[in-house]
């Protein structure tokens, strides 16, 4: 593997046995040749692993308080809030943390989008992506659900009414998925076994995902490949320390929210316990579901909308073989950096379209911005690698970053060995 | 080089706060703006004003209480706002409890302790429901979180009473009111000027009792604002420092490959 050494005996000893320090330095470590020029797009991917590990852990504090019971289960959070020693910090970190996790997550994606990170050899490394942001999505709803609040009951209904739509066998997929004939507390339950469950499936993707990583290492905004040690730098000290920094920013707007607007991003209803027999105003998903539910409800049939908001998902598996340009980096492609704007407003549209109701002008917006995220995967993406012609690429990493090997004491920064 | 892609990001946090907005101002109902007062805990420094959330408590008790509940809140919890613990024993005291069952097995009644929650007025909705022309007054320790704007809504629902407009086809058994969404409401103007003396002597207009209705509110549904404020404080000092070091060791650390 790497060429990790150490002096310290008791290292060594454990390293012949079981070579998990070479591993670590190997991921993590100066063992790991990173591409010298990545900006702080690059942030994101990390700071979604930290994320995933202070849900995990304040989720564990919280299922320790919680109560699984219909009618205990608002009650129970508010318990939390107000007996449980510092419950309220805990909560609104995993409240607010799962909106900071979207945030982060979809950066990352557009981030991989913007720079064609999806395109050969990392297509099964962008496809495991697509996969930890499904379970990502199913962790957050079931999630939303536990506090059995007005928004968590009626947002379980109808998103679990959607499999409904099923032909033939709709209906008792449905009664299965609620484990009874109506979201009750068989639903609840089995909503919060899974909410602990899903999280663990997502750290394994992610090892997945990280595993496919290192196979060719991070793109990077250029989009080149490595020519030679000289465009290589080790992970360990420069990205540990910038993604540290990045974690340190991300923190603080972390903190801002969840010590001064910590419901800024939740729905008032859920502060009303659960009503099966009163059906607030609007239902709307969280914000991070709301361009989704603005496609579902596009199309006027509710299994096309169903089949149409899974598809709006289930594209991005095929995304490398319908963007066939050879140019990675949208730096170097100027017509097709011009969609990508478009698609990032048309998503804005999708949201507004997702928070207000279906009718007027917004349904119409709704539809069109729908018709518009298929046209872009479907149509115009294939088209653009044929007719764009990208801009020249630089000959390596190195070239358009080096500027002169100024040196600095106490920071050792030997190019990598080997690439 | 970078601008589609910052545009575009700026774009998407656009959508959180814009979309933020929208649902909030839809899911009160297409009502009038609610008139703003300033708060004492809004703000990174804003704590609770003692002597309105307890002038709040005294409106609740006398004004609010017969039919609405506050299940979350115990007699205890009263020592954040001031009360000492003779104080909250004697407002305990003043409660009765059913507890039990006893050693023969029966419930029986005693007076309140600070460790039991205020009781609420009704044993059931149904009741709740059958004493009030079928509208159930709902509980009020998380109404200030529970509607958009909570605090300012309260305040602007206790002073919106008034007289319907002259084509408004008011239903029976409902009052008309101004900030209420669909302006048609069950419950009746609980306030009226003086219907509370307060201790401190503060005149009790219906606007002093609505705020203070509303501070009292925000407690309830928050109680721990001022701890999650102070700490946020700290926190985000910290946080500012220690991620500027990290910025500094990044600096040097990168020095020779820029």
């Amino acid at each position: 593997m790497s060429g990790f050494q150490s002096n310290n005996a008791v290292i060594k000893w454990i390293e012949h046995r079981m070579p998990i320090f070479s591993f670590i330095d190997h991921s993590v470590g100066s063992g790991y040749p990173t591409p010298r020029n990545l900006s702080y797009m690059w942030n994101f991917g990390s700071l979604a692993g930290v994320t995933l590990v202070v849900m995990i852990v304040t989720g564990i504090m919280l299922a320790m308080q919680y109560t699984a019971h219909v009618d205990y289960a608002f009650d129970s959070v508010e318990r939390i809030m107000r007996d449980v020693n510092y419950g309220w910090l805990i909560r609104y970190i995993h409240m607010n943390g799962a909106s900071f996790f979207f945030i982060v997550v979809y950066i990352h994606i557009f981030r991989g989008l913007y720079y064609g990170s999806y395109k050969a050899p990392r297509e099964l490394l962008w496809m495991l992506g697509v996969v930890i942001l499904l379970l990502m999505m199913a962790t957050a709803f079931m999630g939303y659900v536990l506090p059995w609040g007005q928004m968590s009951f009626w947002g379980a209904k109808v998103i679990t009414n959607l499999f409904s739509a099923i032909p033939i066998f709709g209906e008792d997929i449905v009664i299965w998925l609620w484990g009874g004939f109506s979201v009750d507390n068989a639903t609840l339950n089995r909503f919060f076994a899974l909410h602990y469950l899903l999280p663990f499936i997502i750290v394994a993707v992610v090892i997945l995902h990280l595993w496919a990583l290192h196979q060719f290492g991070s793109n990077n905004p250029i989009g080149i490949d490595a020519k030679g040690p000289q465009d290589k730098i080790p992970f360990h000290p420069y990205y540990t320390v910038k993604d540290a920094f990045g974690l340190g920013v991300f923190f603080v707007f972390l903190a801002a929210v969840v010590f001064y607007i910590p419901n800024y991003m939740g729905h008032p209803d859920n502060y009303i316990p659960a009503n099966p027999l009163s059906t607030p105003a609007h239902i709307v998903p969280e914000w991070y579901f709301l361009p989704f539910y603005a496609i579902l409800r596009a199309i006027p049939d509710k299994l096309m909308g169903v089949i149409a908001m899974f598809a709006s998902i289930g594209i991005l598996f095929i995304l490398p073989w319908l963007d066939r340009s050879p140019v990675r980096s949208g730096r170097f492609r100027p017509l097709f950096r011009i969609f990508f704007v478009l698609l990032m407003i048309d998503c804005v549209v999708l949201g507004f379209a997702g928070a207000n109701p279906p009718e007027g002008l917004w349904l119409i917006a709704g539809q069109l911005a729908t018709a518009y995220y298929f046209i872009h995967f479907l149509v115009i993406l294939p088209l653009l690698s044929v007719f764009e012609t990208p801009r020249p690429l630089p000959t390596s990493i190195g070239e358009p970053v080096l500027k002169g090997g100024g040196s600095m004491a106490g920071a050792p920064a030997k190019p990598m060995e080997k690439a | 080089m970078r601008k589609g892609l910052m545009f575009g990001l700026a774009a998407l946090a656009a959508l959180s706060s814009g979309t933020m907005v929208t649902t909030s101002a839809r899911a009160a109902g297409e009502a009038v703006a609610l008139p703003q007062h300033t708060w004492s805990f809004d703000g990174v420094f804003g704590s609770f004003d003692r002597a309105s959330v307890q002038r709040g408590l005294q409106v609740y008790r006398e004004a609010c209480a017969a039919c609405h509940g506050l299940k979350y809140i115990a007699f205890r919890n009263l020592a954040d706002l001031g009360y000492s613990d003779d104080e909250i024993k004697a407002m305990a005291a003043e409660v009765l409890i059913v507890d039990g069952p006893d050693d023969e097995g029966e419930m029986f009644e005693r007076d309140g302790r600070p460790a039991d929650y205020f009781p609420s007025p009704f044993p059931n909705d149904k009741a709740a429901a059958a004493a009030n022309g079928g509208a159930v007054p709902p509980d009020l320790s998380l109404m200030a979180k529970a509607r958009p704007d909570g605090p300012n809504y309260i305040r602007a629902l206790l002073m919106g009473y008034e007289d319907p407009p002259a084509d408004f086809a008011l239903a029976e058994g409902s009052n008309y009111n101004r900030y209420f969404p669909g302006h048609q409401i069950a419950m009746a103007a609980p306030l009226f000027e003086d219907g509370v003396e307060y201790a401190d002597g503060t005149p009790a207009t219906v606007e002093q009792m609505a705020t203070d209705v509303a501070n009292f509110l925000m407690w309830t549904a928050e109680p721990k604002l001022e701890e999650r404020k102070g700490m946020g404080l700290k926190v985000i000092i910290f946080l500012l420092v220690f991620t500027g070091i990290l910025y500094a060791a990044k600096r040097k650390i990168w020095a020779d490959v820029h």
